[in-house]
C-alpha cells in the first residue's frame, strides 16, 4: 500500500471543480452539470467539500465546542479530502470517470491562508492532489455574494462566519471581512491557478450554457459514455 | 532558552516566549519507551520540576475517532498520516506550546520521529512530510531507545501476547506472515531512524538493557539539559560514600554517626545545586 507522493497526471479521467464565494450559485451549477451528464449516460461522480463520513464527526465536534486552531481547522479538512481523494477522486479518475468537485483545494488555499497559515505550508499540505483539467471560478461582487446569504438574516455558524479570526464581535460584520479576504485570495489565485472565470452575476441559464459549452470543449465527451449501455443498445 | 520551529512554525506563536524544556523519547512498542517516561517524570517531579506528558493519539480532538477508524482500517495511508498530524497539531498548540510557555519540562512519548518514519516507509515523500511537520518545535533532547527486533518480538509477545498489526506493517503487505512482516518492519523503521538520528541529531540509547540501566543513562543525559538536578547514581554513591568511611576507619564508633549518610546527603545535594 504506497502513499501518494506527488500528484500524478496519468489517468484516464478528467476532473472538474468550482469554486467561489458562499451565495456565488456555484453549488446550482455543478448539479446542472452533473445532471447534464447523467442524462447523456456518461460516467460522472460528484463529490462535496467537507463530506467524509470518516472525518465528519471530528470536524462537526471541533467546529460546536471551537476546539480547531488554523492549524488543525486546515489540517482536518486536509484529511477529509485526503479520504475522498484515496478513495474516490484518485481511483475513479484512473478508472476513466468524470469526477466534478464541489470546491476543491482552492477552497483551502484561500480560507486557511486567510486564517494565517502559511501560503507555502498549506500548499505543499494538498501537493499529494492532481490538479483540475478545468477550474471555473463564479465570479460575483462581494456585495452581491453578501446579499445573497445574509438577505435572510441566517444563523451564522461560529467558523462560518469566520468568528475565530477575532475580526468582529458581529457575526454578520465578521462574516462580511472574513469573506471579503476571501475574495481577495481567489482573485490572487485566477491567474496561477487558470480559473475559468464565469460571471456569476448573470442568469442561471446563461451561465451553465456557458459552463457547458467550456466543457465540451475541453473533454471528448462521448468518450465517458458508460460501455454497458452502448453494449446493450 | 527560546524554541525554534522545523519550518515556519505556528501561526500566532512568538518563539522567544517558549522558555520550558521539550524532552522526547522515541522507540517502537516493547522498547521500554513508557516505562522509562514514567520513571523520568517520577525523578524530574521529585526534584521539582513541572512536568507535562504528551504523546501519540492523545488529542481531545481527535483520537477517539482516529482509533475507531483504525480499527476498521479503512484509512487511506494519506488520509492516515494526516489525521495523526491533526492528532499532533491538536496536543502541539493546546498542550505543548502552553506548557513551554509556562516554564514546564514537556515529556513525549514519540513525537513527529515516529510520524515521519511510518510515512516514509510507506512511501510518502520525504519533503511532503518533513514539511506537514514543519510546524512542531525542535526538542532540546530527542532520545532513541534502540532495541533489536529480536528482543521486541519477544517483549510484545510478553505483553500483548500477539503482536501489533501496525507495528507489523502489515499494511504495507511485505509478508502474510506476521513475525517475518514484523522483523522487516522494524527493520525499515530503524534504518528510517537511522537517517534520521544524523539528519536531526538523536541520541541513540541502548534499550537492549535492563530498565534501571536505561534510566540512570536517561537520567544523566537530562541532567545535563536541565541541571541542578542529581540522578539517582549520584544520589546512591553519595550515601555509600560515608557508609565506606564507617567500615574501613570508624566502625567502633557507629553508632553515634547513624544519620551520617541522610546528613551527607543533604549536604551533597545543596553542593550539587550550587
Amino acid at each position: 500500500m504506497m502513499m501518494l507522493a506527488r500528484a500524478s497526471k496519468e489517468f484516464s479521467g478528467k476532473l472538474i471543480a468550482v469554486e467561489g464565494l458562499d451565495g456565488s450559485g456555484k453549488s446550482t451549477q455543478i448539479y446542472l452539470v452533473k445532471r447534464w451528464l447523467e442524462m447523456q449516460d456518461m460516467k460522472v461522480f460528484f463529490t462535496e467539500w467537507n463530506s467524509s463520513d470518516l472525518v465528519k464527526k471530528v470536524t462537526k465536534r471541533g467546529k460546536k465546542e471551537q476546539l480547531l486552531t488554523p492549524t488543525t481547522f486546515s489540517l482536518i479538512h486536509c484529511t477529509d479530502f485526503a479520504d475522498r481523494y484515496e478513495r474516490q477522486i484518485w481511483p475513479l479518475l484512473r478508472a476513466g470517470f468524470i469526477v466534478l468537485a464541489d470546491r476543491y483545494m482552492y477552497t483551502a488555499f484561500a480560507r486557511d491562508v486567510v486564517r494565517g497559515c502559511s501560503h507555502s505550508w498549506v500548499r505543499n499540505l494538498y501537493s499529494f492532489a492532481a490538479e483540475p483539467d478545468v477550474t471555473f471560478f463564479f465570479k460575483v461582487p462581494l456585495e452581491t455574494a453578501l446579499d445573497r446569504i445574509l438577505s435572510g438574516r441566517p444563523q451564522l455558524k461560529y467558523f462560518e462566519a469566520g468568528m475565530d479570526l477575532g475580526l468582529s464581535n458581529d457575526p454578520y460584520e465578521s462574516f462580511r471581512l472574513f469573506q471579503q479576504r476571501i475574495h481577495q485570495q481567489y482573485e490572487s489565485m485566477e491567474k496561477t491557478y487558470r480559473f475559468h472565470v464565469i460571471d456569476a452575476t448573470r442568469t442561471v441559464e446563461e451561465q451553465q450554457q456557458e459552463v457547458r459549452e467550456l466543457i465540451q470543449s475541453h473533454l471528448d465527451l462521448p468518450r465517458f459514455r458508460k460501455r454497458a449501455r452502448i453494449s446493450l443498445a | 532558552m527560546s524554541k525554534i520551529f522545523f519550518g515556519e512554525g505556528l501561526p500566532g506563536v512568538d518563539q522567544d516566549e517558549l522558555q520550558g524544556r521539550l524532552i522526547v523519547v522515541e522507540g517502537a512498542d516493547g522498547s521500554g519507551r513508557s516505562t522509562q517516561i514514567e520513571r523520568l517524570t517520577a525523578w524530574l517531579e521529585r526534584h521539582g520540576h513541572a512536568i507535562v506528558n504528551v504523546g501519540i493519539k492523545r488529542s481531545t480532538l481527535v483520537s477517539d475517532q482516529l482509533d475507531i477508524a483504525q480499527k476498521g482500517n479503512i484509512l487511506s495511508p494519506t488520509t492516515r498520516s494526516l489525521f495523526y498530524a491533526t492528532d499532533f497539531a491538536d496536543q502541539l498548540e493546546n498542550i505543548i506550546i502552553p506548557s513551554l510557555k509556562a516554564g514546564f519540562i514537556v515529556l513525549a512519548d514519540r513525537y513527529i520521529y515516529t510520524l515521519m518514519a511510518r510515512d516514509i516507509v510507506r512511501g510518502a515523500d520525504r519533503d511532503w512530510v518533513e514539511s506537514l511537520f514543519g510546524i512542531a518545535v525542535v526538542p532540546d533532547a530527542v532520545f532513541y531507545l534502540k532495541v533489536s527486533p529480536r528482543l521486541l518480538v519477544e517483549r510484545n509477545f510478553e505483553k500483548n501476547v500477539v503482536l501489533d498489526y501496525w507495528e507489523s506493517g502489515m499494511d504495507i503487505g511485505m509478508s502474510r506472515d506476521m513475525l517475518e512482516s514484523f522483523l522487516k518492519y522494524q527493520k525499515l523503521i530503524q534504518t528510517e531512524f537511522a537517517h534520521m538520528q544524523q539528519r536531526f541529531g538523536f541520541e541513540v540509547i541502548n534499550g537492549n538493557r535492563a530498565p534501571r540501566a536505561i534510566a540512570l543513562d536517561l537520567q544523566a543525559r537530562v541532567a545535563r539539559i536541565i541541571g541542578g538536578i542529581p540522578t539517582d547514581k549520584q544520589e546512591q554513591e553519595i550515601i555509600k560514600t560515608p557508609k565506606l568511611k564507617l567500615d574501613d576507619e570508624t566502625a567502633e564508633r557507629a553508632p553515634r554517626i547513624q544519620t551520617a549518610p541522610a546528613r551527607a546527603l543533604s549536604q551533597s545535594v545543596e553542593e550539587v545545586s550550587v
